[in-house]
């Protein structure tokens, strides 16, 4: 086929696509095509999908208004996602507090000053069926964004949607559960990197033949950035994640094609518009090439890379909060204009404080804004042709391919293994440390301007937003672990961790049964993750 | 003499952008830092700023968490006896800059501080230090 057919071939594709027959027009009453461009360009729908991997994108389907929430107690929590929907968002994503991110419970030591803090304190499964009180799992989709417990907190949820008759194969969702990118960038993490991909390999394994309406994992390069890499360093080092999980999915004997559908990213959306832009449009590409090209993937979705976009929160400044909104709505627009999935956005007050619900629904007004007022949403990679962005395009994906082979050559051919090489060596830290110096070194010499920090000062200093800090949750959070304890039978409890130490032994053992019986028992997250430390160990950074 | 500096991170929070910033600019203004890495006890700071006998313990803290843990370093350090100044860098309300003023603390850094600021501030600290204890 020639390239001459590329706009036949999306014509062919678009016909087909829930947009076929809509009509869309400016404000002045300007017709609008649903995508525009030569004969011989690329077009959205089709590979390599740099344009977007939807033909009509927005006009078959907005994107998911998915906004992230918790803090304190799973109650509370619960009626901030019922605000959420009744808000008109359309998806739920949980926010956890730190000693859930690193498997403590709240009652440990090490947790004191930090429950219910900066997201939401699970220790049972009684607190997860609190969290989704009232909310239908059948219906809405629900992301939890969790790593290093990802899969104990995963079975949680499997367990209290079948004790309250959803069955598994009808849950939809997103399970962040991407542990490489925490000893490169989050640092929240448990056990050393090679026995926590057993624990990714079994859950990618459990939802790709019991859940098929479920993402088991989220390959992020939020993190990667926000700990201060470039654009280009955010799509290598997520795309090299991506290809290793690609990579332990076929060692543990699935197909390619049977879970490369279900894969899905999730990208910062920065505040360098066309950069970030130029930057989704480059990661679809090089994705869809190396799934066809290396990892001989068939299936067209499994092609196809899907994102999740959050705004920076590492853009936000303290300093007159109120231009945070701003940033927000430029950001959020890159991730539309970009072909985002999935969007998050930031509220203002997030520089200073967990956000109040006040600001996170102004946060979400933002994008219903960009979504049906602008007329942005008409038309698919509107930017696409531009000779800036074309070529930016370009730059970034060469950047991209270069880190991506020296990451492969670290594995000698491996990405898995050249993955889990540089992250024993230091490499991602290194990349990633070095950018965030060089950023911060430009804005101290003022040659990097942000409004409010280094430009544009004032000499009252602005207001911050109301603080909104937690600070029943601890004490609360502790009652409610205690009862737990109280009411559970002991013997089974300690019989269910004694029976996933045992399974656990065994590196070829699925562990997601032995989970979701221990959670049943009522054994806390932290108890999970002390039996499993006694088989794994625990991860120590070598010093540097 | 040069002047050196424990940065440290203490309690869940990983957090470490800024931490690692830091420590850089500092070195780059003339300063031995040392930085143990995420994850420390209040008591584990306080001992390597006995063994590194350091001028001054630099915290740095995202999570919000700064109320429970910085006087819990402060603690820790009078303790084993070490009376060198504590700072904090992080997002913190003035409310809690008196409190934590109150707990010992000698300066707290928001975000958008500068780095001239800084190190002025600790040269400060060091000097009113020296004199106090002579």
């Amino acid at each position: 086929m020639s390239e001459a057919d590329e706009r036949a071939r999306w014509r062919e594709a678009y016909a087909k696509s829930p947009a076929a027959h809509s009509r869309a027009t400016t404000q002045s009453g300007v017709e609008l095509e649903a995508v525009y461009g030569p004969a011989d360009a690329e077009y959205p729908g089709l590979f390599p999908y740099t344009r977007g991997i939807h033909p009509a994108m927005y006009r078959s389907r907005l994107w998911t208004m998915r906004m992230f929430a918790g803090f304190g107690t799973a109650p509370e929590t619960n009626q901030r996602f019922r605000d959420i929907i009744a808000a008109g968002g359309t998806g739920i994503s949980t926010a956890y507090d730190m000693p859930t991110l690193l498997g403590l419970d709240s009652d440990d030591p090490r947790a004191l000053g930090e429950v219910g803090r900066c997201g939401v304190a699970i220790d049972t499964l009684d607190d997860v069926s609190d969290l989704y009180d009232g909310i239908d799992l059948g219906a809405i989709t629900t992301s939890m964004t969790i790593n290093a417990p990802a899969a104990a907190i995963f079975a949680m949820f499997v367990a209290n949607a079948e004790d309250h008759g959803v069955a598994r194969a009808r849950l939809g969702g997103t399970l962040q559960n991407d542990i490489l990118k925490e000893y490169q960038a989050q640092h929240e993490y448990s056990f050393p990197p090679r026995p926590s991909l057993r624990l990714v390999r079994d859950t990618m394994v459990f939802a790709t033949h019991e859940m098929p309406r479920w993402h088991p994992v989220s390959i992020s390069g939020y993190h990667i950035r926000e700990a201060g890499s470039t654009a280009a360093q955010e799509v290598a080092f997520t795309l090299a994640n991506g290809f290793a999980y690609v990579e332990l999915a076929r060692a543990a004997g699935l197909e390619v094609d049977d879970f490369a559908p279900k894969l899905s990213f999730f990208f910062n959306a920065h505040i360098d518009f066309f950069e970030e832009v130029s930057k989704y449009r480059c990661a679809r590409r090089l994705y869809a090439h190396w799934m066809r090209e290396r990892y001989h993937a068939l299936d067209e979705r499994s092609w196809q890379l899907r994102f999740h976009a959050q705004t920076a929160g590492v853009s936000l400044t303290a300093q007159q909060p109120d231009n945070n909104h701003a940033r927000t709505a430029i950001e959020a627009l890159a991730a539309v204009l970009g072909g985002a999935q999935s969007l998050h956005t930031n509220s203002f007050d997030e520089a200073w404080t967990l956000p109040s619900a006040g600001a996170a629904r102004a946060a979400l007004r933002t994008q219903q804004v960009i979504a049906y007022e602008t007329n942005v949403t008409q038309v698919a990679d509107p930017l696409g042709g531009s000779w800036f962005v074309e070529h930016l395009t370009d730059r970034l994906a060469e950047e991209v391919t270069r880190l991506l082979e020296e990451i492969s050559d670290f594995g000698e051919g491996s990405m898995l293994e050249g993955c889990l090489r540089a992250i024993d060596s230091g490499w991602f830290e290194g990349h990633i440390a070095d950018s965030a110096y060089a950023h911060e070194r430009a804005v101290q010499r003022g040659e990097r301007l942000i409004v409010g920090v280094n430009a544009f000062t004032e000499d009252e200093a602005s207001p911050p937003p109301p603080i909104w800090t937690n600070t029943t949750g601890e004490a609360l959070q502790r009652q409610r672990l205690d009862r737990v304890r109280h009411d559970r039978d002991a013997s089974a409890v300690d019989a269910a961790l004694a029976h996933l130490v045992e399974e656990a032994r065994d590196p070829e053992v699925n562990l997601m049964e032995p989970l979701m019986a221990a959670s049943r028992a009522r054994a806390t997250l932290g108890e999970i993750t002390v039996a499993l430390t006694e088989v794994f160990g625990r991860y120590q950074p070598a010093p540097r | 003499m040069t002047m050196r500096v424990l940065v440290a991170k203490v309690g869940l929070d990983g957090h470490d952008r800024g931490v690692n910033v830091i420590a850089r600019l500092l070195r780059d203004a003339g300063m031995e830092v040392i930085y143990t890495g995420l994850f420390q006890s209040p008591e584990s700071v306080a001992h390597t700023a006995v063994d590194e006998d350091v001028d001054l313990v630099g915290l740095s803290i995202l999570s919000g968490a700064h109320l429970t843990l910085a006087p819990l370093v402060v603690q820790a350090l009078r303790a084993v006896h070490c009376d060198v100044p504590v700072v904090v860098g992080g997002i913190i309300p003035d409310v809690d800059v008196a409190a934590l003023s109150r707990a010992g603390v000698s300066a707290t850094f928001g975000p958008g501080s500068s780095l001239e600021d800084i190190v002025a501030t600790f040269e400060r600290l060091r000097a009113e230090h020296l004199a106090s204890s002579r």
